[in-house]
């Protein structure tokens, strides 16, 4: 029989070891993880504008066709800087007067000019974020990539399929009176000709959902920026 | 006693046939569903549970004359969770493709029926070499079922294995064949799974059921 004074110190004893030994571990496993999160975003980033790319061209090919990286102000204003390291979580927690939001200029794969837009939001079960490629007018969506934490597989997982992915290309984020529209993810299904909706997820409704408020609470802080640099010109 | 004596081998080799964790006890069901799409994926988390369970089994066979019973789930699940820990960190950092598929369910191995299962009947009382082996055998029994299933589905659902386009290789698109979108779809794991468990039983008599 055991006492209880053994039983605590044994169960303290494994505590402080398990704890030792596990973030032993974390730590020196992190710069390899973080490399792989990176390599990750980078790939995403391309693909927003098919770009396909593999784990050793995808430097090389950032390199090539990201131009500029901008950091935006809500006035619309905007500087050069490191925008691949903005948290957009960090930043869409502000008020939006007070975000400094990054814009990446790149050039796709006919070497005209596109702008990709980060895009941090929520679906049911967690985040859910892409990456969107408008071409130069800042209006037609040139391409998107999806992505998610742990949406169900083959019902909210599916916004990061290319076949739901395929739907955004082409589609406008303005109407014909320049008013900032979005694009919404549709329950039932889009109108085929309609500029402004995709077909959502059957099944999927709340990440569908999530997309639609996703594009549309990210896209309009660009707004001021469009208006001033792009409409402008 | 001799490292393989016949004893021992049995430790392996019954978990694999007439003692299946998921054919015969019907353990470790929910993983089988969620990641046998694909082979590789099914493969990695084969290798995953083999070497959470044999060290698992291990840890708490050397530590079983110290574990105080009262706490001793306690202690078997914290061993179990640490390991799991620790396989979820190597593959975020070595395979994070293979980490993004699988994604819960690495951490999901720590409710694996299978693991605590043999710890608490195998490890607890027996020495770490038996037990290593009886973690090793069923956590095999248990992969390998999952690749079994995991072959079917892809070749049928996908038309490749392991990612290459088999199916297109062998040009049967051309004469009119199309992939089974149903195999893609978690049900169609448990009705390959209920297959298997009607070969097997067919093939065994001792394991059916006489009620």
């Amino acid at each position: 029989m055991y006492s209880n004074r053994y039983i605590f110190i044994y169960a303290s004893v494994m505590v402080v070891v398990v704890a030792v030994v596990l973030s032993t571990i974390a730590t020196l496993l992190k710069p390899m993880q973080d490399a792989n999160i990176k390599m990750e975003k980078i790939q995403s980033i391309l693909a927003s504008f098919h770009i396909e790319s593999t784990q050793d061209n995808a430097f090389e090919l950032f390199e090539n066709h990201i131009k500029h990286q901008y950091i935006v102000n809500y006035e619309g204003s905007y500087e050069k800087g490191n925008a691949f390291d903005v948290d957009l979580r960090v930043e869409l927690r502000k008020p939006i007067e007070e975000r400094q939001m990054p814009l990446f200029e790149v050039s796709d794969l006919n070497n005209r000019k596109n702008y990709v837009i980060p895009l941090y939001g929520g679906g049911l079960w967690g985040p859910i974020w892409g990456y969107m490629a408008l071409k130069e007018d800042f209006k037609t969506i040139n391409g998107v990539i999806f992505d998610h934490q742990g949406e169900t597989p083959g019902l909210g997982a599916e916004i990061s399929t290319p076949v739901f992915e395929k739907q955004f290309k082409d589609k406008r984020i303005f109407d014909k009176n320049h008013n900032f529209v979005s694009v919404k993810v549709v329950k039932g299904g889009a109108d085929k000709d309609d500029p402004h909706a995709v077909d959502g997820i059957s099944g999927g409704t709340i990440t569908s959902d999530g997309v639609s408020d996703m594009l549309k609470n990210n896209i309009r802080f660009y707004l001021n920026f469009y208006e001033q640099n792009i409409l402008t010109k | 006693m001799s490292l393989f004596s016949s004893q021992n081998r049995k430790l392996i080799t019954t978990p694999l046939g007439k003692d299946n964790p998921i054919t015969v006890k019907v353990l470790g069901i929910c993983s089988a569903l969620a990641v046998t799409v694909k082979l590789e994926p099914a493969f990695v988390l084969a290798v995953s549970v083999v070497a959470v369970m044999g060290i698992s089994n291990v840890i708490i066979s050397i530590l079983r004359n110290g574990i105080p019973p009262r706490i001793r789930i306690i202690v078997q699940l914290t061993v179990i969770a640490s390991m799991v820990i620790i396989v979820d960190q190597v593959l975020k950092a070595f395979v994070y493709d293979i980490s993004r598929q699988l994604s819960v369910f690495v951490g999901l191995i720590i409710t694996n029926c299978i693991i605590m299962g043999r710890l608490e009947a195998f490890a607890i009382a027996n020495k770490p070499w038996p037990s290593f082996l009886d973690g090793i055998g069923n956590a095999a029994g248990y992969g390998g079922i999952l690749i079994i299933v995991a072959f079917f589905r892809e070749l049928l659902g996908s038309g490749t294995l392991w990612d290459y386009p088999v199916i297109e290789k062998i040009g049967l698109y051309n004469i009119g064949y199309e992939n089974n979108g149903f195999m893609i779809l978690p049900p169609m794991a448990l009705i390959v799974v209920g297959i298997i468990i009607w070969v097997q039983r067919s093939r065994d008599k001792d394991l059916v059921d006489i009620s």
